[in-house]
Parts: structure tokens; sequence; C-alpha cells
């Protein structure tokens, strides 16, 4: 077994696209796990949504063996972790199955939010920050200006920064030194009952739910029985590896080790991201501290465009849960939109992620209703209930108060575009608790209720700042708040899919924004079509779209009748994507466009 | 109103695909080739596909013949006299059948009038387009209103019936404009006249310098406006609409176009030509190669241009008869669309629409658009499309 003095366990922190799978690739060649003509590009991001997108969504772990300069072999775990805020808490238990991190900084853009989120996260678990500057050879990198604010923002001495070109690969073996020279190595007792962690899992088709571990304390071995605390089972480790990234089967990991197991686990959905992994019969004192059972913050209705793919779509959300436990989902019926689902997710972010991946793994077409947070409805009966669709939104007689989730919120953003982030807080309920400058970025803290930042406050924030703000939050609790539903009636008739819960003091003003939208999107009818937002009864705001009135075509050319079927045919294939109420025909991107708020 | 026969008949459709020149708006299948035509050899292969397509429908009466382009009037009267000899070669042709010809409202061809009257031709249909010169110009036409004027004078005294098209609707036109013009033409009109408002279509130039904003049509509301004088004034001239952009004297309708709107069988001859026929029992759709030369290689290879020859579905048919029989003022016979197709729109439909005052029942069987109903034809036949229902 290796000594704990040889091995160095880091992760890379870094803003989308400040080149961390770039570097990280880069180590893995310099160490010669991979070959040359063996690299495609961003070994560690496997999941086509992870390359487009250039992040990462499972953690993922890779074993590298070093020469260093001093003559001896070090083993390297290099972690690479989610990189999103929707994944903070699958971020915070990677980085605690390290002793280091590297801080990788684009030396032209500086210092992100998100970056800044990750790295507190670092620093609050006692991991020692090795600051690397990426993308040296740009002309516009500066690194004295980002050194300095990588001091005046984090704190962090970064006057020893590595200095790389991740792309080029220049300087990169010095990031390999200082990783041994600079980062502490991991401690732990060997005799100790088995103490790991778990960092992630996935589900691979041949090996069935494949397990990442770090092993803090003891010894874990190919046959032994183990036992997952939070989880509550046990199970019998039957393959123990690492990956280099190709898998490598293994004995046993001891301690300050990271590899892989898997234990006949038929559903990720069976492990819990930070649960403490320990033997069956000997099992270890207590848990490893900072575990929290994945906890859904975002909702939204997915239903199949058409009624018909409704058991596929089942099935191909429980394929998704298999790898993501974190996901959840439940039937729902909507009078607007037919059979479909209730899901739930960490955030925003992976809501996108995963109805892409619905669309584009299992060729489905789906309506995605607007996405709603999680309120607290506090009965005159004195229970409380959760709601997470406005649908369900009980008698408003019968409820005493409703209180919504509220974030804090960390937003950096050049100088020049301040002042329209800060209109867009206050806009959305916003209340400002910090604001501080690094050089000529500001640094803007602010509370605001989830319900505003759900739907479109991140978009937005890119729109009004060119895409230089960066943003990143944390859920801080609930508040009592005058909360109402709005609903939205077509030609009279309330569509349940687009109503909403809005804050008292905006709700005129997005039944406005709604209805001037579904006006734009609802294509006009042989008829008048009313649009209205109300409150119960009370109508707050009224659109009319117009009767059609002219449509046809003038000439019919030579008895070429079949031209006229085919544009026949395309009308009707356009109408079935579309979901009628009533007499009037909606289009599917109207339930999600309408809620979009043009400030 | 007197109720249309029961059989739609039968019909020859001839497609001349050349033009002296292309206009802008048009998206037909016309072709201008400045080397010449080789117009024996193009005679000979309309004779063989003909041949060919008549032993596919069997022994019919023609009840019309239709020349259409393109440019036909382009072709010599002797080369339009041997394709409609060869017609009653090949079929019968009724004593008091409907022979049109699509003419240019030119001097050069208002000159063969007499020639085609001598083939056969017994009615003539002029693109005159427009009477005014400069809108004549920015429509892309090659001739003047004078010699529109002087070619319909030709007309009248060659032919029993004339008749000719307007495009109007255009960039610009006012009501008042449109009613000056339209006055004029009703003057010119015989027993017949085709009002078109302008359609962008797309892949013309015209669709390119609308998308470029360049050219800007009238919007729903201004063309129905137009519409209205074109109501107005025809009904007042005798010449009631009896079709979305036709208007004629009551039975000077053509016979021709109304096979294509009450779903009558028609032979298309000719490149890019369509046709309806029956055959085996079953009613085809037929489509012809576009390209001029490519269809004439066809043709000597294989004795016809086709390029399909397509069973249709009862669902299809439907469909084609909804689109073509509310066209027309007098509707669709409901009780036909069953027989031919075994559907029938959904009570529920029907209701929807006659609620909302877009069709209206005539008679036992019939169904027809409303006036407002007539220009939303697109909403209303998907509508009732979607509802269509076995028998």
């Amino acid at each position: 077994m290796i000594e704990t003095s040889k091995i160095r366990n880091f992760s890379i922190i870094a803003h989308i696209d400040h080149g961390k799978s770039t570097l990280s690739d880069r180590l893995i060649q310099l160490c010669g796990n991979v070959a040359d003509r063996d690299m495609k590009a961003q070994i560690l991001d496997s999941m086509d949504i992870e390359r487009e997108r250039g992040i990462t969504i499972k953690a993922q772990t890779v074993r590298l063996d070093y020469k260093h300069t001093d003559g001896l072999m070090y083993q390297l775990n290099l972690m690479d972790t989610p990189g999103h805020v929707d994944f903070a808490y699958e971020v915070s238990r990677s980085l605690a199955a390290c002793e280091g991190a590297i801080l990788v900084v684009d030396a032209s853009q500086g210092v992100e939010a998100q970056t800044l989120a990750n790295v507190y996260t670092a620093l609050d678990g006692n991991l020692e920050i090795l600051p690397v500057l990426n993308k040296v050879d740009l002309p516009a990198a500066d690194c004295d200006r980002v050194k300095q604010q990588i001091e005046d923002v984090i704190g962090l001495d970064a006057s020893n920064a590595v200095l790389v070109s991740a792309k080029t690969g220049l300087n990169v073996k010095a990031v390999l030194e200082a990783v041994v020279d600079r980062l502490p190595p991991p401690t732990g007792d060997a005799t100790q009952p088995l103490k790991a962690m778990l960092i992630d899992s996935f589900y691979d088709a041949y090996l069935g739910v494949v397990v990442l571990v770090r092993i803090k304390d003891g010894v874990m071995k190919k046959g032994q029985q183990i036992k997952l605390i939070a989880g509550g089972t046990n199970h019998t480790i039957e393959r123990l590896g690492i990956f280099r990234p190709k898998q490598e089967m293994l004995n046993e990991l001891g301690p300050g080790e990271v590899g892989f197991f898997t234990a006949a686990m038929k559903e990720v959905a069976e492990t819990r991201v930070g649960d403490t992994i320990t033997d069956l019969k000997k099992p270890c004192a207590e848990a490893l501290p900072g575990f929290k059972p994945a906890q859904p913050v975002v909702f939204c209705g997915l239903f199949p465009v058409d009624a018909a793919d409704f058991e596929q779509l089942r099935e191909a959300m429980g394929k998704l849960r298999l790898n993501d436990a974190s996901f959840s989902f439940e039937m729902e019926s909507s009078a607007a939109l037919g059979f479909g689902f209730r899901c739930g997710f960490l955030g925003l972010l992976h809501l996108e992620i995963i109805t892409e991946r619905l669309a584009r793994e299992f060729n489905l077409e789906l309506i995605t209703t607007a996405p709603s947070v999680v309120y607290h409805m506090y009965m005159n009966d004195g229970t409380m209930k959760e709601m997470h669709n406005p649908a369900d939104m009980p008698d408003v007689v019968k409820i005493d108060h409703i209180e919504e989730p509220w974030i804090k919120a960390t937003i950096m953003v050049p100088d020049d575009y301040l002042g329209v982030v800060l209109k867009l807080c206050q806009d959305r309920r916003g209340r400002q608790k910090d604001l501080t400058y690094a050089g000529a970025r500001a640094m803007v803290v602010y509370e605001l209720p989830l319900n505003e930042v759900v739907f479109d406050f991140y978009d937005k924030l890119k729109s009004v700042s060119r895409g230089y703000a960066s943003f990143d939050y944390s859920i801080i609790g609930y508040e009592e708040e005058d909360l109402v539903k709005m609903s939205i009636l077509v030609n009279s008739e309330p569509v349940d899919a687009l109503s909403i819960i809005v804050h008292r003091s905006r709700a005129e003003s997005r039944g406005r924004v709604m209805c001037e939208k579904l006006k734009e999107l609802i294509p006009q009818h042989m008829f008048v079509i009313p649009v209205q937002a109300a409150i119960g009864g009370k109508v707050i705001a009224r659109e009319t779209i117009k009767a059609m009135r002219k449509d046809v075509t003038a000439k019919c050319y030579g008895g070429d009748i079949s031209r006229k079927r085919k544009l026949l045919d395309k009308q009707k294939e356009g109408k079935k994507r579309m979901r009628q109420f009533g007499r009037v025909d909606i289009p599917q991107e109207a339930f999600i466009a309408a809620l979009k708020m043009e400030d | 109103m007197p109720m249309p026969p029961p059989d739609p008949g039968f019909g020859v459709y001839v497609h001349w695909p050349f033009c002296a020149a292309k206009c802008p708006y048009c998206d037909f299948n016309s072709h201008v080739r400045f080397g010449g035509v080789d117009e024996p050899r193009f005679l000979a292969a309309y004779l063989q596909e003909l041949a060919n397509t008549a032993a596919l429908t069997g022994p019919r009466n023609v009840a019309s013949i239709f020349f259409g382009g393109g440019t036909p009037s382009l072709m010599k009267p002797q080369t339009v006299g041997a394709i409609i000899d060869a017609i009653g070669t090949a079929y019968t042709i009724s004593p008091n059948a409907e022979i049109t010809l699509e003419a240019n409202p030119s001097s050069v061809e208002a000159e063969r009038f007499r020639g085609y009257r001598s083939a056969g031709v017994n009615r003539v249909s002029m693109g005159v387009q427009s009477l005014r010169d400069a809108e004549l110009k920015s429509l892309g036409r090659i001739h003047s209103v004078a010699e529109a004027r002087a070619a319909i004078e030709t007309a009248a005294r060659t032919f029993d019936r004339y008749t000719f098209d307007l495009i109007y609707a255009r960039p610009g036109q006012t009501p008042a404009q449109w009613r000056k013009e339209l006055t004029e033409g009703l003057a010119l009109a015989g027993s017949h006249i085709s009002l078109y408002q302008l359609t962008i279509e797309p892949e013309t130039p015209f669709a390119v310098l609308h998308a470029a904003g360049k050219i800007v049509v009238p919007d729903q509301d201004a063309a129905l406006a137009l519409w209205d004088v074109t109501h107005e004034l025809t009904e007042a001239h005798g010449l009631p609409l009896y079709e979305i952009s036709n208007h004629a004297h009551r039975g000077e309708e053509s016979r021709h176009n109304l096979l294509y709107w009450r779903y009558g069988e028609y032979a298309g001859i000719g490149p890019g030509a369509h046709g309806r026929i029956m055959t085996g029992g079953t009613r085809h759709a037929t489509i012809a190669e576009r390209n001029p030369e490519g269809w004439l290689e066809r043709v000597e290879s294989h004795g016809h241009g086709r390029t399909d020859l397509t069973a249709l579905t009862p669902a299809e048919e439907a469909d084609e008869m909804l689109l073509m029989g509310l066209r027309l003022n007098e509707g669709l016979d409901l009780a036909r669309l069953a027989q031919v197709t075994s559907r029938t729109p959904s009570g529920a439909a029907l209701a929807e629409l006659t609620d909302l005052k877009m069709i209206e029942p005539i008679g036992n069987s019939r169904i027809r658009a409303t006036g407002q109903g007539r220009f939303v034809l697109n909403a209303i036949v998907a509508k009732l499309s979607e509802g269509l229902q076995k028998t």
C-alpha cells in the first residue's frame, strides 16, 4: 500500500471557459496516461452535453503517476467536479475528498462569481489553494491585474501563481511540480475501521452503478461487506479499481486513495453523495460530517407534445434517473396539456440539462411549463403544505399565509453594467446586502425571492451585462410574502398550465406582459380571442387577438391540387403542434415564452 | 341557383412551358429559351404523351381542353391544331366542348388569334394584369395597355368567348385607384373576368424583394377593402363571383376550371402538367417532369413525361375535394364527398364553423363558405379536414 505522503488529491476550480478541462487533459497527457492519438478533446467531460456546454455534470476522478524532479513517484488523484451553482452540494463533497485545489483563472477575464463560491467552499474545507493563471499567451492577458484581483477578492496570496497556457501546453509541468510541492498529502490510518466518502456515482451499462470513493481511514477490499451509513443499505464489493482515465482493477484501496467500486447496485438512487461507507462487521465510530440529502428546489411540468409518447417519456425519465438521483418526477395531469410529469430539479441548469437530454437522447418533443419553486402554505387549521405547482393552490380562504424561498445571490459585474444589474435585482424584489469593488469590478450581494430568479433572471442578467456578469446563489430560507395565484384566460377559459404564483405588487405588470406576449404568440383565428389575466374572479389585464380576415390563396394553378394539399398537410401538422383550448389553438412554445419578462 | 351536374366530366390540360420573359411574381412552370424552341419535336412529344395517357384512361368524352403555360400563344396555330386533332383521335371531343388558350395580349400574338380559331380554339384567356403602363412595367409584363386593349378587341371579334386576368392588391394600390382601373376593365370585359389579388409566391423575385422590405403588399384589412370594391363593381356589372377570383355571367363560367373545382377528371399533358385521372377504378394523381428538355427526353424514351402516377387515398381525395369545392360559390356537395371518399366532416366542425358564420348550408347536402368565410378558406378547410370521419 502506498504511503500517504506520496499521494496528492486535488481538484480544479474554474469558471466556465477558463480552461479547466483543457488543463486537466494536459495534466493527464503529461503523465503519459493517454496516447496522443487517443486524445479526444476534453477527456473527462464524457457526455455530449458536457462537452458542448463546457460544463461537468458528474464528478470524475483520474489517477496520475507523476515522477517529480526529486526523483520520486507520486500518485496524483485529479477530481473533476461539477461546475455549476445547481450542483453546489456535489461540488462541496468532491472538494471534501481533496486536500488541495488548483484555482484556474483566465488571465484576461479575472475571477468570476462562480469561481468565488467554489473557492470559498474549498477554503471552508481547509483546502490548500494553488492559483494558476491560464491563457497567459493571449494578447489580452494581464497577469499582474488578475493576481492583484485574486488577492483583493479572495484574500489569497497569488504572488507565486503558476502562469500557463493549457492550450499550448506552456508551463503545465510546473503545475504538477507545484501540486506535489505545495499541496499537502492526505492523512489516514490503515489500521482503523474503514471510513470512506461517497463522492458521486454513475450508471454504466456494463458495470451497473459505479461509485466513486475517497478512503479516509482503513482499507477497502474486493469482496468486503460494506454498509452505507445514511443510505442504510449493505453491499458486497464486487469490483474495485481506479480510472486512468481507463478503468484499472485493483484488490484494495488504502487511506488517502481515490477510486471506484461496484456492488451490484441497480440505481444511483441507492447511493447518496456525501454518504459514509464503512465495514459492515467493523463499522467506524461516526460518519463523516457534511452529508445532506439532495433536495429539489425547482419544479416544472414536462408533457409530451404527442400524447402517444407518454409511456416513452416515462421510460426515458426512468433511464435518466438511473444515473441522476437528484432528479425526481411524478405523474401529473393538466386540463391543458394532458398527461405528463411534475419534475423536481436541483436548479435551472439541471432542469435544462434534463430536458435537453430527453429531447436529444430519447428524441422526445416536450412542452415544458413554467418553473416553480416550493411554496410553504400555512393553512388555517395549523398544517403546512408544500406546493410546487400553481395548479395545486388550495382555496385562498383556507390559507393563513404563504412563505416562499429566498436566496442569497452573489453577482460579479464590471463597473459599466453595475447600474443595470442593480436595477434588475431591485425589479425582482431584491434586497441589497453588500456592494464592494475590486478594481473595475463590483461584487454585489442581494437577497432575492427564488421565485423571481427561477425563470429568466440568469438570461436577463447575461443580456443586460452583455455576458460579463457572473452569478451564484444559495438558498437562505423561507419568508412570508403576499403571494397570489394569477390565472390566464384564453377566450374566457382558464389555461391551467399558464397560471403562476406571483407577488401581489407584481401581479398587474406580469399579467400585462403575459397577455401582450400571448397576443403575439397565439396565431389569429377565425374569431376574436380575448386574453385575460385574473386573480380570483378579478381581471387585471386584457388583450385582444383580432380575427383573421384573409388567408386564402387567390390563384389555383393549372390543376396542381397536390401542392395545395401539401400546404394543407403542413398547416395541419402545425396545428398538431399546438394545444387546443376550447376553440383556440395555442402553440407549445407559448407556454414558456409567455412567461419571459421584458423588463 | 342551378345545381351543378352530378358528373363534373373529363378534360385535357396542355402545358406549354415557354415564355418570352419571366414575370417576377410568377411561380408557374415557365422557362425562357433565347435560342428558340424546337416546336415540331415538342409537338411530336405532346402527341406521344397524349396517346400514352389515353391508354391509361380509356376512351372518354372530352368536355374541355385548356392550353395553359407558360405562354401557349407563343405556339404556332398549326401546333395547337395538331394537338386538338390528336385529342380528337385519342378521345371523343364533345360537340360543344370548351377549348381555351391562354394568350399574352401583345400585338404579335393577337395576329395569330384567327389561326387559333381555325385550329379549333373557341375561348381565349388573356393575361392583361393591369390597365396602367407603369404597373405593367413593375409586374415585369412586356406588353403595353394600348396593346392589351387592341388584343381584347381582336379577341372579342375572333372568338365566341374571351376572358382576361387583372392582378390587384398591388403594392401601394388604393381602393380609389382600383375602382377606376376595374371600371375600365369591366368596360372591356365580355362574359368572364378573373381578378386575382397579388400573392407573393416563394422562390420568386417578388419574394426576395418582399423579404427585403422593398415591396410591401396590402395587409389583410387593406386587401379586403380592395375586395369590397371588386365585389361592388362586378355585381353591378352583372359579373358575379362564382369562384374566389373568378366572375362570369350565369352559364359563362370557365368549364375547364370548374372541372378542377368540382373535382372532375383531367389528363395533364406537357412539362410539369398535373392530372387527376381514374385508372383501374382508382383516382390517380399524375405529375410530369418540369424541365422542358428533361420532359422531352423522357417522352422520347418512355412514351410519357410522368414522374409520378400515384393512387390517391380516400383521405387525400377528401382533402382535395374540400380544398377545391369550397372555392366555389355553389359550394361542395357533402353527399358526393361521401360517395367518392366515404368521408364526411365531423358534426362538431360543421357546427362550429356554422356558428362562426364561416360556412352555410345550401339545400340538403351542400355547404359553402360565407362572404367572410371565403377569405379564410385555408383555416376552414384545415378545420373540416381535421374532423373528417369515415361514413
